[in-house]
């Protein structure tokens, strides 16, 4: 669990985030939803330590990352996965390589065990047979799906997920957001992950946070989200254009 | 950004692995094109000492006592810095700048490992070998020059050697290896630096690359003004 109170963060004179209060439940896929420039990845990027909050306290299992020395900050960031926005895979290591990486970093296995971990996770992800191929030898799901087993390899406590729908078509979106809550739900992790993407928080918005001008503007889930009569929140939601004719056509009894 | 590079080190293994592989690219990589060069501008140091020697007072031996110096003193050292510069330095600039963009930089650090020394810590130790390099172009060098001067009939082969020796000092080799190594560690800063700072996107990645290859050439010939005053003057 990770529980974020009063998260304050400015850059120069900006107010970014204006006192964040929110509970990312284990077991579950967390959203951060808003539109662009709404404090998301301030957000997330604070959370995995990159970002200093101005004010306000990170907590991970009821203990505050403040109050965490510089060893048990590397550790903690140990427990964390994160999937970025464009995979960020090491161009010049192969899928295997890539998997790989963390544990080579982190642990004294043998290669042996080490291969092991690697074609169980790449088995997970149903890319068994692209183990020896480079990232620009894969299409982009692909990718997102190495991204994915590179980040969860370790077994992380803490999964962050940067947009990770972004320049997928709708049916591997689909893909990508259904592994990444059958893998919340198998390892029994925190996930959090920033999207735009209504299709997702339909598929896996189980605890979803929705910003607005860096305030927690509302929060709920999935079943709630399409429901509610917060403008806000109503806004954002039906901005596309199909999530309107939907709305409509429900309106009038189609 | 010093500070983060000999601050929390990677795993010793992984490091080693990414030592030689540093290596194989800068040092063995650029074999080729040293040997090309050292080669033929040593043979036109020759030549054009030859070609300009008209008074019949100079010894021939001179010939060969300006290309060894010349060769020795600035050329492999200096020049084939420069040109080092552009290429390793670009290499070292588009790779660290790739990276950043691709936010390959933030999943390192996000993983907790010390990216600054994970990417420049063995580029610093793999330049630990440039002398090596150097010296091969100070040999390829005076060969080049031997080529020119006796194949081309300007000087008998004998001539040559005893102006090859000629008041050698081996201070020289001192200072040229000194220099050589302030040389190395300002090669893989200097466009590590540019490579790891950069912001923006592809384009950027490439004027990251220019910018650097201009800084490490300018400190190049600074430091090398600075440690020519200090050591030989």
């Amino acid at each position: 669990m990770i529980e974020v109170k009063g998260l304050k963060k400015s850059f120069d004179d900006e107010h970014i985030l204006k006192g964040i209060d929110f509970v990312f439940e284990t077991g579950k896929t967390n959203l951060i939803i808003g539109q662009s420039g709404s404090g998301k990845s301030v957000l997330m990027k604070s959370m995995l330590g990159l970002f200093t909050p101005d004010e306000g306290t990170i907590e991970y299992d009821g203990k505050a990352y403040s109050s965490f020395n510089d060893e048990q900050k590397r550790e903690l960031r140990q427990e964390m996965g994160m999937l970025f926005q464009g995979g960020a895979l090491f161009d010049s290591m192969t899928v295997q390589e890539n998997v790989m990486f963390p544990l080579r970093m982190f642990t004294k296995k043998k290669k042996r065990e080490l291969k092991d971990r690697v074609d169980e996770v790449l088995e997970r992800v149903n890319l068994s047979d692209s183990g020896n191929k480079y990232p620009a030898e894969i299409s982009g799901g692909m990718q997102k799906r190495v991204a994915i087993a590179r980040a969860i390899v370790n077994r992380p406590k803490y999964l962050f997920c940067d947009e990770p729908n972004s320049g997928l078509d709708p049916r591997t979106a689909t893909v990508i957001d259904n592994l990444i809550h059958e893998l919340t739900v198998e390892y029994d992790i925190t996930t959090v992950v920033i999207t735009h993407d209504m299709n997702s928080v339909l598929e896996i918005g189980e605890n979803i946070a929705f910003l607005k001008d860096g305030v927690l503007a509302w929060k709920g889930d999935k079943s709630k989200v399409f429901k509610t009569d917060d403008k806000t929140v109503t806004d954002f939601v039906y901005s596309s254009d199909l999530f309107k004719k939907v709305r409509d056509a429900q309106q009038q009894g189609l | 950004m010093l500070k983060g590079v000999f601050g929390r080190m990677t795993k010793r293994s992984v490091l080693k692995e990414l030592i030689f592989k540093e290596i194989d690219v800068v040092i063995i990589g650029s074999l080729g094109i040293v040997s090309f060069l050292s080669f033929f501008i040593g043979a036109v140091v020759a030549l054009q000492t030859a070609l300009n020697l008209n008074n019949p007072l100079i010894p021939k031996s001179l010939i060969a006592f300006a290309a060894r110096q010349s060769i020795i003193l600035e050329f492999a050292p200096t020049f084939i810095s420069i040109i080092m510069a552009g290429k390793v330095g670009s290499f070292i600039t588009s790779s660290i700048g790739s990276m950043r963009v691709t936010e390959q930089i933030d999943a390192l650090e996000v993983m907790g490992i010390n990216s600054l020394n994970y990417l420049v810590f063995p580029k610093i130790i793999a330049m630990l070998t440039y002398p090596f390099l150097i010296a091969i172009s100070m040999f390829l060098g005076i060969m080049g020059a031997y080529t020119a001067a006796v194949m081309g009939g300007f000087v008998p082969a004998d001539v040559f050697l005893q102006g090859l020796q000629e008041e050698f000092d081996p201070y020289h080799l001192f200072y040229a290896f000194f220099k050589t190594f302030i040389f190395a560690f300002i090669l893989a800063t200097v466009p590590s630096y540019h490579g790891y700072y950069m912001k923006g996107g592809s384009l950027e990645v490439g004027q990251a690359s220019t910018t650097s290859f201009v800084w490490t050439s300018v400190v190049i010939i600074i430091t090398n003004y600075i440690v020519t005053q200090l050591l030989l003057s």
